[in-house]
This record gives structure tokens, C-alpha cells and sequence, in this order.
């Protein structure tokens, strides 16, 4: 493979490795992890990271259950009250290996902020991905995850993410999963304290020959804590499940769960929501809706003088629009562009 | 010289298996509008839909012939080409649509991009643009949109299905302005031509009709003067209206 088809493959999930529009860039390729720059914020293999820092390991393997094998991948910290301007992007790209064991760890100490940009994809046909993420949100400091995956179409992805968030801290995660794949599962789970608050959106489309099974899962243990789950998901032939799960464990928490799906043509979409309240103040609630496009909406689009093809496009790209309220502008379009990219292979 | 720019011939539209229009003849010339009015389930909107194209009102009978060309078959994208322009009584709600984008695309059909912001504040939408396609409007603000999105279009047959419905008497005339406009009715030479619905004449007020008919139980009842139509609509009520006028014929 050339450069140039590598760099274009990275530019579609997110990869820019461009230091005027990031603040730093991570890159592992199989097995092999390299930082190409950084500024702000320290950014190491986690290997490395585990064999500098004694003290980490009271971050390793403690909110992901630990798994046998080799792993490597990205550690990130924020130092406290840092707030990194640009975004950082890491990339974990399967290249030959036939499987790739991934475990990144980042921590963002109190009063900082940062906003990470994840880009997974392969090179491979065929190939298993396993990733394990563990992120630590301190008191008073924001956090914002957006992984961009594009796999191939024998690619198997088994990502697994535990997110702690303390006291007045804030954690949005966007998951975008726009190409064929052979299987994934993912039920990514945060862990909420006092006031804290997470808003987990994810944009899914299942192509034909795909398995898909993604939740978000939010524990509201601390007073007052509060979280969003949004999900869309298209299939288009592919199988999937979409979970969610709430569980209210203290007083005042909020949460609500939002999981809309289409089928366009033909496919299976199955939706299990859970509210789970272990107190009785809690106010947690959920909708759920899958359909397939409105002719009535089509037809309205079309007497505005748009085509068949180019309103069914503009209603499905109105239908992966995902509001989330502080993205910031940059990652917005991010997302778009990605969505922009599938729109075609929808139709 | 033939001045018909559109022509309803015998036409018959059914809706899921069912027959909702039978034989209906009208025949509207440049520069003219037309009052449609008529109870509720007569089959204004059928016939609004029918001509705009929608593919599930399927026309079993008769054509539709706009500007000397056949357009029963055509899909609806084609004629709003041919410049046939239809506002809705109740638009659907469009998720992820921006206002604005659909305003942008108006204005390119039509090529009224320089008319973009006059028409913006004309019809009071500044703080509309950047909202989801109709989601959480009000009445009023729905009806105004749908005008905003027609003015720009510049469409040269003007369908309006109840523009005046479930809106309040403020907004009636900022409407009634955007009607007159759009129908050039303040202008001698006016080529434009279209179809009002109204259900309860107020728009009447506003904008003046050229002729006003009665659709009854799917066929055309009544012609005449829209405001002889509308009084004795007022006074009898549709069925004795109907009654008198098939008298007199």
C-alpha cells in the first residue's frame, strides 16, 4: 500500500497527522505504536507508560476486567488544569498481524480538558481487533471521545471501554461505524460520580453480511449525576442490536435513553433499552422508534425540486444528524464528513 | 389565443383502493386564481396532491395538462421544473433538516438567491433558519415557511392548501402580503396563476380570487364569484349551498 492510499485511509476516520490542526498524533500500526508529535499533553505507548510510571498500574486493568495476551497502545495524560486547544488523534490501524490487542489509558487530571479523536481501520481484509480502553475523568475536568471506525468487510472488532468520571466531571463519547464489518460488539460503560455527567451518542450503519451488537451503559452512582444515551442505526442488510442500558444507584439522578433505527431495503434492527433504578428519586426514562423512510417525507423534499435519490439522501443524512449539545465545531465536522461519505453507499 | 395554463380533464384519483375524485373538469387561465373551497373531506388537498404528483394519489381517469404538455405521469420533481409550486396544510416534520438548507435549495430552483433575506424578514423567519424542517413550529410559523420556500421557488402555478388555517390574525396578513406577491395579483399583466384553498375564506380578505368553485364529495359542485360563494356558504352551510346551486343549473 502507497502513502498516499494510507493517508487517505487515515483521513477518513479522523487522521489528519497534521500539527497546525491537532495537538498531538498517535499512530499504531499492528503492534507498533509511534508518537509522531505533542504538545500540551503527554502521550506515550502504554508499554512504555506502565514501565516509567509505577504508580499507573492502580489505572491498569481496573475498569475493564483483565484479558491474557500481549497489548500495547496509547496512553494519554492531561496535566491538572489544562485545557489542550487543538484535538488529539490516535489512530490504530491492522496492517499484516492477523490479530491486534490494543489497550489505551488516559487520564485527564482535575480541571482539564481535552478532546480526543480515535480513528481504528485496516489494510486487512480479515483480522480481529481487540481494544481495551480504560479513560479517567477527574473532578471538574471534561473529557470528549470520538472514534471513527472503518473496517473491512472480514474484520472482526471487539472493543471493550470502561470511563470513570468524578465529582462536576463530564464525559461525551461519540461512535461513528459508517463500513462493513464482519462483527462487532461493544457495550462501552461509565461509571458516574456526584454531579457528573455523560452523553454517549453513537451513529451505526449495518451493511449487508454485517453483525453489529452496541450499548452504552451508564452506572448514575453519585447524587445528582446525569446521562444521555443517543443512538441511530441504519441497516442496509446487516444485523443489529442496539442496547442501552441506565441504572440509577443514588439520589436525583437523571438519565435518559434515546435509540432511534431504519431499515432501508432489508435487515434486522433489534432495540433493548433497560432503566434500571436502585432509588426511588431518580427520573430515568427512554424511546424508542425504528421505521423506514416517509414517502410523504420524500415527496414533500421532491416538490422542493430535489430528486428522488437526493431527498431519500437528505433524509437520511437528517436521520444520522445527531445534535450533541458542547461538540466542539472541529469534530462536527469530523462527523459530517464521515456521514457525508456513506451517504452514497446508502442508496 | 388559448391563455390555458392548466387543464384538469375527467379527472379520477383514488387513494389506497379508494375512489376520492370523480370527473373533475377545471380550466384555469394565465393570470388567474382560483378559490377552492368545500367541507372538510371533500377532496381539496386530494386534488392538490394529485397535480403537485404524489404517487399515492393515483389518477385511474382522465389527465392533467400544464402549459399544453401532459403531465399525468411525471414525477413531481419534473414539474416543479415546469414550475408548479404547493404549499401544504400540515408539512411533515423533518428531523436533522435544517430550514436553512431548504431555503438555499428554493432559492437555487427558482434563482431568487438575491431574494433570499428580503423574503427571510418579509415573512418574519430570521430566528427559524438554523431549526429542524417544521419541527416544534407553531401554526403560524408553519404556514409562513412554506411560503418563504414558494416565494423563492418563483413557481408560475401556485397551489395553497388552507394557508390561512389555524393562524392568527397577525399572521393572516403578513401571509395574505406573501400570497399577493407570489400571485402577482397587484399587477395588470400577471402571469401568474394558481389554486387557494380556503376552508373558511379568510384569506379572501387579503388576496382577491378571480372565481371561487365548490368541491363536494369528490366532483365540482358549484362556479361562480368567490364572495357570492363564500356569503352563501356563510348563511346555508355547505349542503344547502351545494343544493341551491345545482338548482340553478
Amino acid at each position: 500500500m502507497s502513502e498516499d492510499s494510507l493517508k487517505e485511509d487515515l483521513k477518513k476516520v479522523g487522521i489528519e497527522n497534521d500539527p497546525s490542526k491537532r495537538s498531538a498524533s498517535f499512530i499504531m500500526i499492528d503492534d507498533q505504536p509511534k508518537v509522531s508529535f505533542a504538545r500540551g499533553v503527554e502521550i506515550l505507548s502504554t508499554k512504555e507508560a506502565l514501565k516509567r510510571y509505577g504508580w499507573l498500574e492502580e489505572f491498569s486493568w481496573k475498569l475493564v476486567e483483565r484479558q491474557e495476551g500481549d497489548f500495547d497502545g496509547y496512553f494519554i495524560r492531561v496535566p491538572r488544569g489544562v485545557k489542550v486547544e487543538f484535538p488529539v488523534e490516535a489512530c490504530l490501524y491492522l496492517k499484516r498481524i492477523k490479530s491486534q490487542n490494543v489497550h489505551n489509558i488516559v487520564i485527564v487530571e482535575e480541571n482539564a480538558e481535552l478532546n480526543l479523536i480515535t480513528g481504528c481501520t485496516s489494510e486487512r481484509l480479515s483480522g480481529v481487533h481487540y481494544g481495551i480502553s480504560e479513560f479517567y475523568v477527574k473532578r471538574n475536568a471534561k473529557l470528549t471521545f470520538t472514534m471513527i471506525h472503518n473496517w473491512k468487510e472480514e474484520n472482526e472488532v471487539l472493543p471493550k471501554t470502561g470511563i470513570k468520571v468524578e465529582e462536576n466531571g463530564v464525559f461525551i463519547n461519540n461512535y461513528i461505524l459508517l463500513s462493513p464489518v464482519r462483527y462487532l460488539k461493544s457495550y462501552p460503560t461509565a461509571y458516574l460520580d456526584r454531579n457528573a455527567k455523560a452523553i454517549l451518542s453513537s451513529v451505526v450503519v449495518g451493511f449487508e453480511n454485517s453483525e453489529i451488537d452496541l450499548g452504552s451503559r451508564v452506572y448514575l452512582n453519585g447524587e445528582n449525576s446525569s446521562a444521555e444515551i443517543v443512538s441511530r442505526s441504519i441497516s442496509r442488510g446487516g444485523k443489529i442490536v442496539v442496547r442501552g442500558h441506565l441504572i440509577g444507584n443514588s439520589e436525583n439522578v437523571k438519565g435518559h435513553l434515546e435509540c432511534k433505527g431504519m431499515i432501508i431495503k432489508e435487515g434486522v434492527i433489534h432495540a433493548i433499552p433497560e432503566l434500571e433504578a436502585r432509588n426511588p428519586n431518580v427520573d430515568l426514562s427512554h424511546e424508542a422508534a425504528i421505521g423506514k423512510i416517509a414517502e410523504d417525507e420524500i415527496f414533500y423534499l421532491m416538490t422542493r425540486g430535489l430528486s428522488r435519490d437526493e431527498a431519500v439522501s437528505m433524509l437520511i443524512r437528517g436521520f444520522m444528524e445527531i445534535d450533541v449539545k458542547g461538540l466542539p465545531e472541529v469534530l462536527k465536522r469530523e462527523i459530517d464528513k464521515a456521514i457525508e461519505l456513506v451517504e452514497r453507499a446508502l442508496i | 389565443m388559448d391563455k390555458g395554463v392548466m387543464r384538469i380533464v375527467n379527472l379520477g384519483v383514488e387513494v389506497n383502493g379508494k375512489r376520492i375524485l370523480q370527473n373533475v373538469n377545471l380550466y384555469i387561465q394565465e393570470g388567474q386564481t382560483l378559490a377552492l373551497f368545500g367541507p372538510n373531506g371533500s377532496g381539496k388537498s386530494t386534488l392538490l396532491m394529485a397535480i403537485a404528483g404524489h404517487p399515492n394519489y393515483k389518477i385511474y381517469d382522465g389527465r392533467i395538462i400544464f402549459k399544453g404538455k401532459d403531465i399525468t405521469d411525471l414525477p413531481a420533481n419534473e414539474r416543479v421544473k415546469m414550475g408548479i409550486g404547493v404549499s401544504y396544510q400540515n408539512p411533515p416534520k423533518i428531523s436533522g433538516v435544517k430550514l436553512r438548507d431548504i431555503v438555499k435549495h428554493c432559492a437555487r430552483i427558482g434563482g431568487t438567491e438575491d431574494k433570499i433575506e428580503e423574503y427571510v424578514k418579509l415573512l418574519k423567519m430570521e430566528n427559524l433558519l438554523d431549526r429542524d424542517l417544521n419541527v416544534g413550529f407553531s401554526g403560524g410559523e408553519v404556514k409562513r415557511s412554506e411560503l418563504l420556500q414558494l416565494l423563492l421557488m418563483n413557481p408560475e402555478f401556485v397551489m395553497l392548501d388552507e394557508p390561512d388555517s389555524g393562524v392568527d390574525l397577525e399572521n393572516v396578513a403578513v401571509i395574505g402580503e406573501a400570497i399577493k406577491i407570489l400571485l402577482e395579483r397587484d399587477r395588470k399583466d400577471r402571469k401568474k396563476s394558481g389554486i387557494i384553498i380556503t376552508h373558511t375564506g379568510q384569506i379572501l380578505k387579503y388576496v382577491d380570487a378571480d372565481y371561487g368553485v365548490i368541491m363536494y364529495k369528490g366532483r365540482i359542485a358549484c362556479m361562480g364569484d368567490p364572495y357570492d360563494i363564500l356569503k352563501t356558504v356563510e348563511r346555508f352551510g355547505y349542503e344547502e349551498c351545494v343544493r341551491k346551486c345545482l338548482r340553478t343549473l
